[in-house]
């Protein structure tokens, strides 16, 4: 995307707020710096699907949905259900996004939450299979982004769980080979809790749950996905440069952090 | 603990045979052809040149633009042509592994434009394809703060090697590759996909960015072969 001087000079005089700002331990809507916004998780927000969650963190509005099929497994991979996670940034949500195929922001927006997912085995893949090497269970995990306020990896990472652990599968007949898309009987079993978490790297300052406006003069991003054993399941740095140290501290921000979220989410699915 | 056994009898912090040539591609401003092992990245750099259509260019700074694309010859099962998914997501992060050695902001309005072939594929492309971008770049004579290591490592069984060849990347579940600035000790790719404790991530990353040193060093001698050798000529 272009950016004319008219587009810049607003982008150069918020970078000084900002970083001012945070040089005294504040942020602009009175945040510290390792503290989350309003945390809203509402699971079941579509009634035709397998499983919803839609996620605020403050001003940023994502959902996920699930929806099962029926498809054949991969062929390394014969007794194991498939797990598909499309992201779309589509237009409703910023006046930067635009139309069209998925662009290499929503593109690595599902393949971070899609990686912490499938490396964490959450999903307990075996349990999908139908027919070993014929017929397995497809779990088509699709987010959407209603209003973007930065963030979005971690409030996707959350909405798709809340989404996958409110899953039900349909009933699927052998007989006929349909599914019953109307009756849901057991749930999509789910072992894990896998939750990204982003530290955004403004000047010396390492943030998290970062705003547009933060998102748009920070110098780099780094997502990691945790589990609830403390284990890391998924890395992945965004735009500039990190120091080892900085990755260090960035491991236990993303553990605290990820424990919160999961506290959060575990009392929003009671 | 059982003995560490690789494939190729390497031993853990062994990387492939290595061979970096610049200069490969007459057309390109730089060039730069990277085989580790029976993985081979071929980068071409052309600019800095004015970016089209104009809407794109940046007023206070240039553009980098990174494409990644395998031939579809390049792995067992041939692959589609075009940008996939995958190949997206590779393009991001090597344009981000990059950005921080080049002084973009000396060049408003213009775009510097790599292109990167992976000829053959056997493991750890993303990482070639960034060694080759980076000598690329400085074979076209485009000012550097440095230029950019890139390695994988990875865990197998228990123990933590260093660029894990096509067979140990199928058969483990833990791939981490790095890009390293070694003049400002700056990280500039990180990725990892796997399931491990924090203290054995430290230790992969560790072992990774001794792999990016060894292959800035490669760099540099690549660069050296065909600068060096020209003067003297």
């Amino acid at each position: 995307m272009g950016r004319s001087a008219e587009k810049v000079i607003p982008m150069t005089v918020q970078h000084s707020y900002i970083t001012k700002l945070l040089a005294t331990g504040k942020r602009a809507d009175g945040r510290t710096v390792d503290q989350f916004r309003t945390v809203t998780i509402t699971p079941g927000v579509a009634a035709k699907a397998e499983g919803t969650a839609r996620v605020w963190l403050g001003k940023t509005d994502v959902v996920a949905g699930v929806k099962m099929s029926i498809g054949m497994p991969f062929s390394d991979k014969p007794n194991d259900g498939v797990l598909i996670v499309g992201a779309e940034c589509s237009p409703i949500a910023s006046e930067n996004f635009e139309s069209g195929p998925p662009d290499e922001n929503s593109i690595e927006l599902a393949r971070v939450v899609d990686r912490g997912i499938r490396e964490s085995k959450a999903i307990d893949t075996e349990k999908l299979c139908i027919t070993p090497g014929e017929k397995v269970w497809m779990v088509n995990l699709d987010l959407h982004i209603f209003n973007h306020d930065g963030n979005l990896i971690d409030a996707c990472s959350l909405a798709a769980m809340a989404a996958l652990q409110t899953a039900k599968l349909p009933k699927y007949d052998p007989k006929t080979e349909t599914l019953d898309t109307m009756t849901h009987t057991d749930p999509l079993p789910v072992k894990r809790v896998p939750l990204a978490v982003s530290v955004a790297k403004i000047g010396k300052d390492l943030i998290v749950d970062p705003t547009a406006d933060e998102e748009a003069v920070m110098d780099g991003r780094l997502t990691m996905t945790t589990t609830e054993d403390g284990n890391i399941c998924a890395m992945q740095k965004g735009t500039a440069p990190f120091m080892f140290e900085e990755i260090e501290q960035a491991f236990d921000i993303t553990k605290k952090k990820g424990d919160e979220l999961r506290k959060a989410l575990a009392a929003a699915l009671k | 603990m059982t003995k560490l056994k690789r494939k190729d009898n390497r031993k853990a912090d062994v990387i492939r045979p290595i061979s970096i040539q610049v200069g490969v591609i007459p057309n390109a401003n730089g060039s730069a052809m990277v085989s580790i092992g029976r993985t081979t990245a071929i980068a071409a750099v052309y600019g800095p040149r004015e970016l089209h259509p104009r809407r794109l260019q940046i007023a206070n700074k240039g553009v980098l633009r990174t494409i990644y694309s395998m031939l579809p010859f390049s792995v067992d099962e041939r692959i589609r042509p075009g940008p996939s998914r995958r190949s997206s997501e590779i393009c991001k992060v090597t344009r981000q592994a990059l950005e921080p050695a080049l002084y973009l902001e000396e060049f408003p309005k213009a775009t510097i434009d790599v292109y990167i072939n992976i000829l053959q594929a056997d493991a750890g492309t993303r990482t070639a394809g960034i060694n080759a971008a980076s000598a690329a770049l400085a074979d076209a004579g485009i000012p550097m703060r440095d230029l950019v290591g890139s390695m994988a490592a990875g865990k197998i069984g228990d123990d933590i090697v260093l660029d894990l060849e096509g067979k140990e990347e199928e058969e483990t579940d833990c791939d981490l590759p790095v890009a390293y600035m070694p003049n400002s000790k700056k990280i500039t790719l990180l990725q990892f996909d796997g399931d491990m404790p924090p203290a054995d991530v430290k230790k992969v990353v560790k072992l990774a960015i001794k792999g990016c040193e060894i292959m800035y060093e490669k760099q540099k001698e690549a660069l050296r072969d065909k600068w060096v050798g020209a003067q003297k000529k």
